[in-house]
């Protein structure tokens, strides 16, 4: 019965969304009132039946009903509750039936926040929002529906074992709040061009909205890295793999999007590009999901597939980047800026922030869809090694950390070569000093990137520290706005991002070896020995755990890696063991037995690696910070009070 | 021609030349990054370059894995049901590497022998790589095994 009642609510919400985009669009561009006002109540509602339809699915994992199709293939019988939850989005329907709910929550918080917005622009939004609904709850009933029937089983097949833990339970819903969440500067710039009104306003209007979606997607990408390196049991925490590509490419372009907005609205300018990086933000993000669920490529990620539902994503695709760019194209001649800057200055310093960012977008995406022309073609499957992505990344991300540091102190407009000079004089005199000293004394072995590295990281903290003195000597401390201190820290995260990636690629140690209980290995300066190894049983699996003891001087530490494998798909798993610290993390995997009581064992010595995820964690602190800024409430209150007086405009005149 | 044009043509014609170098730059590490992707039967038959990274994929034997007791190397046979390559690997192996499973092997062909630097296996049990469908497509499993 219950799964009835979502699949109903399911279909009512794709009749709203119909609704939510035929009439407030209509209503918009023809006058008339009432259609407009149909926008608010329509993405309410359709909140409410996503709710329902999310609910139901819940509900049908919670009470272990097989009867149905998805829960029967996703969850057990022996499925830990906190698991059964989170495996309503552990498999292919269920994540899209998430997209098309966050989607609705979206939807719910821009017509809930945008009381300081003219009814007719939010009606635009929402419209656009409601067109976009249309597409993913169409592409779940037709293609991917998780409420389909099978008869009763007497038991599911289980989640898949690697998606049984915290990091993955949390994990997509961050990115999807992310990834789903650029539909709303898209729903901005769309609505805007429709209406023809691209200013200042547009731009204020979206920043927060961006910084949001922005801060999710860093969130949710931070946690998939995370996951992938304590859970996989490789010990690497990024690999360039297709999907991965897929969540980062959309980051890249709504950092770029975030920075072009902040010129958009400060100064008028860069108004086309602007709304372009909006277009393509989404329409990456929309990639993202084609290429995760088609299948097309070879990928860690990917999973056995249905290949109509690639064409439906493609085709949907097509509409959207298509449809956009021909309204981006009629309405172009309006959208120009009028407005002048100087080779230096800080729209320059963004230019050129944003042109780094699209180019590195570029490079990932040709070296993730590479593969797929090539094969399109018929010249034979091949893949693109991490040589490439790695090589690019690095000479595209240099010049942009240094420009990171000196853009934050040049002026709006117009500024001087002796000016900029004199402020990062300092701060360049320290990060060069820094990085060569640090490296020689604290580091294993001096290297050119390690140096390069640190002094990177030590150039964004001195120039940000030189920002915020900046700050000061025009207001007092309590006074400088939040917008302010979130670039600040997001600068900040990512000088601790650099110097983490940079010693991590440099300094890590990594080793498989073959160890028998007694015997000890030599590592970055640890004794690993290798004391035990015990059977274990957990609720619905079995395994080995093994006991290493880890020593150097006075610090001792006991490790616990495990090789389970789970009852339902005799699918073994490794679960590694792992002392984090804050300079280094030690990591010990177990690989299979190799007779004689030996096993074969991974053991890692990683410097610093957990910097890349604080450095994520503060960068994402920053964009909660700009987007909570006290401007964004201002603007509301003043709109709410002059709603007031035009009624007590409207009153007198009654 | 008036100042401002020109400034302009200059302007234009150094991002073409910005462009076109950083394009041609990208396409030339990309080419030397990729990894060309043979069944066994090309390898057997010679196809496949000496000493030069690529990938292999095919299914792994039924009873082929060997191991000398307590070394780590190993050593597996990869067939796509027509011919058959020995694949020797020094590191420990993907959960899901099993026999009668498809896996992706990336390393150098030393002579008759792969010998990997990289096997992947899947996260999904289902999964087989799209490569290795495609050539046991091709060569469909026949009394072969």
């Amino acid at each position: 019965m219950i799964p009835e009642i979502g699949q109903i609510a399911l279909i009512l919400a794709l009749g709203i969304a119909v609704i939510q985009a035929f009439f407030p669009l209509a209503g918009a561009q023809l006058g008339i009132r009432s259609w407009v006002n149909v926008a608010r109540p329509a993405a309410n509602l359709q909140l409410l039946f996503m709710l329902i339809a999310f609910g139901s699915l819940m509900y049908a994992f919670i009470d272990f009903d097989f009867s149905v199709k998805y829960v029967a293939t996703n969850s057990n019988s022996k499925l830990p509750t906190i698991y059964r939850i989170s495996a309503v989005w552990g498999g292919h329907e269920g994540s899209l039936l998430l997209w098309a709910t966050i989607l609705a929550v979206w939807s719910f918080a821009v017509s809930l926040f945008s009381r300081s917005i003219p009814d007719v622009m939010v009606a635009r939004v929402l419209g656009v929002l409601g067109l976009v609904s249309i597409g993913f709850l169409a592409f779940t009933l037709l293609t991917s529906n998780p409420f389909e029937r099978i008869p009763m089983q007497a038991d599911g097949h289980d989640l898949n074992p690697l998606l049984q833990d915290f990091g993955l339970a949390v994990h997509p819903p961050m990115l999807y709040m992310g990834y789903v969440g650029l539909v709303v500067p898209f729903a901005f710039a769309i609505a805007a061009m429709l209406g023809g009104r691209l200013d200042a306003a547009w731009a204020r209007w979206s920043r927060p909205w961006t910084n949001i979606a922005w801060l999710f997607l860093t969130i949710g990408i931070s946690l998939g890295s995370w996951w992938a390196y304590y859970e996989l049991g490789w010990g690497g925490w990024w690999f360039w793999d297709p999907v991965e590509n897929a969540s980062f490419m959309p980051w890249l372009v709504a950092t770029a999007l975030m920075h072009s907005l902040a010129v958009t609205e400060k100064r008028g300018a860069f108004k086309a590009w602007t709304v372009l990086l909006a277009i393509f933000a989404f329409s990456l993000s929309l990639l993202g999901t084609f290429l995760v669920r088609s299948g097309v490529l070879t990928s860690v990620h990917a999973f056995a597939s249905d290949p109509t539902r690639g064409v439906f994503i493609l085709g949907f695709l097509a509409l959207v980047i298509g449809g956009s760019l021909a309204l981006f194209a009629a309405r172009g001649k309006s959208i120009r800026s009028y407005v002048s800057f100087d080779l230096l200055s800080r729209e320059s310093a963004l230019l050129l922030n944003n042109v780094l960012l699209v180019v590195v977008t570029f490079m990932v995406l040709l070296g993730t869809i590479y593969p797929i022309i090539h094969n399109a073609f018929g010249w034979g499957n091949l893949s693109v090694g991490k040589p490439y992505f790695d090589l690019f990344f690095v000479i595209l991300t240099v010049p942009l950390a240094i420009g990171l540091g000196a853009g934050q102190l040049l002026r709006w407009k117009r500024d001087t070569v002796t000016n900029l000079f004199s402020k990062v004089r300092t701060a360049l005199i320290i990060s060069v000093v820094a990085g060569v000293a640090a490296t020689a004394l604290l580091m294993p072995n001096f290297t050119f990137s390690a140096a390069l590295g640190i002094g990177l990281g030590v150039w964004i903290v001195c120039t940000t520290g030189k920002a915020i003195r900046e700050q000061l000597k025009a207001r007092s401390f309590t006074s400088i706005p939040r917008g302010f201190w979130g670039m600040a820290f997001a600068h900040i995260g990512v000088a601790f991002f650099a110097v983490g990636i940079t010693l991590t690629s440099v300094y890590s140690i990594e080793k498989d070896i073959r160890l028998a209980p007694g015997e000890s290995y030599e590592l970055g300066g640890f004794n690993f020995a290798f004391d035990k190894i015990n059977t274990i049983s957990g609720p619905n699996y079995s395994g080995n755990r093994g006991t290493i003891t880890i020593t150097r001087d006075e610090f001792e530490t006991v490790l616990h890696p495990e090789k389970r494998t789970y009852f339902s798909s005799s699918m073994p798993m490794t679960e590694a063991g792992i002392d984090a610290g804050f300079t280094r993390d030690l990591f010990v995997a177990l690989g299979e037995p190799l007779g004689d009581g030996a096993w074969a064992v991974r053991l890692y010595h990683k410097p610093f690696i957990r910097w890349i995820w604080l450095g994520t964690i503060i960068m994402a602190l920053g964009g909660f910070l700009a987007a909570t800024d006290k401007r964004y409430l201002r603007m509301a209150s003043r709109a709410r009070r002059q709603r007031r007086q035009a009624a007590v405009t409207v009153g007198a005149t009654a | 021609m008036n100042p401002k044009r020109k400034q302009r043509l200059i302007l234009i014609s150094a991002m073409v030349i910005g462009v076109v170098v950083a394009v041609s730059l990208i396409l030339l590490a990309l080419n030397e990054n990729i990894n060309h992707y043979f069944d066994p039967t090309q390898v057997v038959a010679g196809e496949a370059p000496q000493d030069h990274t690529f990938r292999i994929g095919g299914m792994v034997v039924e009873g082929s894995v060997e191991r000398e007791i307590g070394e780590l190397q190993v050593r597996f046979g990869l067939t796509d049901y027509q011919k058959t390559v020995t694949v020797t690997y020094d590191g420990i192996l993907p959960d899901l590497f099993r026999e009668g499973q498809g896996v992706v092997a990336l390393g150098k062909l030393q002579g008759e022998v792969f010998v990997a630097e990289e096997v992947l296996a899947k996260h999904d049990e289902n999964y087989m790589p799209p490569e290795v469908a495609a050539s046991l497509k091709k060569n469909p499993p026949q009394a072969a095994n």
